[in-house]
């Protein structure tokens, strides 16, 4: 479906299903001048709450030429207070001024008290967090006026009082409040490792009919207590070379998806984003050459 | 058995608590695939907090970072943010009170300049993120009728602000951030004002000339500009009403004038 922007040179809020980028500051002017092909790009919702400045002009030209998605790092859905008004309420003033085609935000919680954390901090999977969880989406997807799309998280520990498992628990979600998913497959993948589970199990649980956009990024190897591998979602380097054959076991039976190259820290030069973009890419070809082969 | 009977339920206040405490147990009920309580897992948490905190307070102040070497800058960061943990999920907003906090720090006690310095830095940050709004056309003030020129008062541009200062703030920014490649000799016995505002997209700095700050600071407190002006002539002989005034609305400090 083709949504019509409110301004006349705004290009189509519609985020196709084609690789994207994490928008940087520094690559900003290099995008622009480049005119680069990308699919669209993503910006952390809460660098771009300030009153004006250079954030927002960057942002309108890039908005401009590019369908953008707006992912909010900040909201604690999964927290035990309710959602804090004030964030909600420049949540849905982002969204209506940049018409962001997809919408996102964390299964995690970051606020308590009047403390935030600055993390994605892990839930335990019981009925108790369920209905909070459910209800505060329900909440921003009416503030916001939108469908909203909830991502699985990474995490280093498990809640012994964990009655369900995660895949339960997000389809349960999806069930109440009608969100989609956004699916990060190196969170799966660092999570599996982590807890000792089969990513290829978890993924062919997932209801990837829910799945609107799907992230990528890089992790850090460590080791836990026991010497097990512990994989930290550090977003600072190239994707896996585990998590590449993943993406193509989830997007060949989903067909093509809006896929995210996230890269937060250690920011490469634009060229090197841009390829890890284009691999993705390469992928999304395949897959829709294959569901091509299955229509026929 | 002293086993509980239900799996041991962690709060997140309990989970909060425990990541400020890098001497508190992990919360029991926080597992590995093993079963058992995971300290180092749980480190993990505790990491990312702190370390991405201290990274936002190093983009706010990387002139202060300079000065104090990456090491030490890192230390007092990390007794900042256990202290002052943010309240709000936007980060561009954590800092504002790192620079009292600097000022009251007893090892800082013998570098009395340092907070001036973060006060600076802070000031460019909301600079930098403020609203956009068109500064006052300098050639409005030639419109005003020169018989009600003194009784004018000016509305302060949000992006606007004035650092006063009895240490050489001007030159220690310029040397440890803004100007690193220029050959700036610091005297610590000179007091420097600085006046931060932002005329379009980028911030702009400048060193306000002698009675510069007495006078802009007497206007953005309200004073008419006739009241500063005075205020100015009276405290610092070698001030002039045309020079400053004009450093003023070249680079956009104000929005408005209004006239009695």
């Amino acid at each position: 479906m083709s949504v019509q922007p409110s301004r006349p040179d705004r290009t189509d809020a519609t985020v196709p299903a084609r690789a994207g980028a994490g928008l940087k500051a520094e690559h900003v002017e290099e995008i622009l001048t480049s005119s680069a092909d990308i699919g669209f790009f993503e910006v952390h919702a809460e660098n771009y709450m300030g009153a004006g400045g250079k954030p927002h002009r960057q942002l309108e030209a890039i908005r401009d030429v590019y369908p953008l998605s707006l992912h909010g790092v900040g909201l604690s859905i999964g927290g035990e207070q309710p959602l804090d008004k004030d964030h909600l309420q420049r949540l849905a003033a982002l969204n209506k001024r940049y018409e962001p085609g997809l919408f996102s935000e964390h299964l995690a919680w970051s606020t308590h008290d009047t403390t935030y954390y600055n993390d994605l901090l892990p839930v335990p999977y019981d009925k108790a967090t369920l209905d909070r969880v459910c209800e505060h989406i329900e909440e921003v997807q009416d503030v916001v006026g939108r469908k909203m799309l909830l991502e699985n998280p990474s995490t280093y520990v498990a809640f012994e009082q964990s009655t369900m498992s995660e895949i339960d628990f997000l389809k349960e979600i999806t069930r109440r409040t009608g969100c989609g998913l956004l699916l990060d497959v190196n969170n799966v993948y660092v999570s599996c490792t982590n807890h000792e589970r089969s990513a290829e199990t978890y993924l062919s649980e997932f209801p990837i009919g829910d799945v609107g956009e799907i992230h990528l990024g890089g992790h850090a190897p460590d080791v836990d207590d026991a010497g097990r591998p512990l994989l930290i979602d550090a977003h600072d380097r190239e994707v896996d070379d585990a998590v590449w054959p993943l993406y193509e076991m989830i997007v060949s039976q989903t067909g093509p998806l809006p896929t995210l190259i996230e890269w937060d820290n250690e920011v490469p030069v634009w060229s090197v984003l841009l390829a890890e973009a284009q691999a993705a890419e390469r992928i999304l070809h395949r897959a829709s050459a294959t569901g091509l082969q299955r229509a026929v | 058995m002293d086993l509980p009977e239900f799996p041991p339920k962690v709060g997140v206040g309990d989970f909060g608590e425990a990541l400020w405490n890098p001497e508190a147990a992990t919360p029991p009920g926080l597992i590995g695939p093993d079963g058992l309580t995971a300290p180092k897992r749980f480190n993990v948490y505790r990491n990312n907090v702190i370390v991405s905190l201290c990274d936002a307070l190093e983009q706010t102040f990387p002139a202060l970072q300079n000065l104090l070497g990456e090491d030490y800058f890192k230390a007092l960061a990390r007794a900042f943010v256990v202290q002052h943990p943010p309240k709000s999920p936007v980060l561009i907003w954590y800092g504002s009170d790192f620079p009292d906090f600097i000022e009251a720090f007893p090892p800082l006690a013998s570098y009395p300049y340092l907070a001036d310095v973060a006060r600076v830095e802070w000031a460019w940050v909301q600079a930098y993120h403020a609203a956009d709004v068109a500064p006052l056309d300098p050639a409005a003030l030639g419109s005003v009728d020169p018989n009600v020129l003194g009784s004018i008062r000016f509305e302060k541009h949000p992006a606007a602000a004035l650092i006063m200062s009895s240490w050489p703030v001007w030159d220690l920014a310029r040397a440890n951030r803004f100007e690193p490649d220029e050959e700036i000799r610091v005297d610590l016995d000179r007091s420097q004002s600085v006046l931060i505002a932002r005329p379009e997209f980028d911030v702009e700095l400048l060193q306000l000339r002698p009675g510069g700050d007495v006078f802009l600071n007497a206007l953005l407190s309200g004073a008419t500009l006739g009241e500063a002006a005075a205020l100015a002539e009276g405290q610092v002989a070698e001030f002039s009403l045309s020079d400053c005034l004009s450093d003023c609305l070249s680079i956009g400090v104000f929005t408005d004038l209004v006239t009695a």
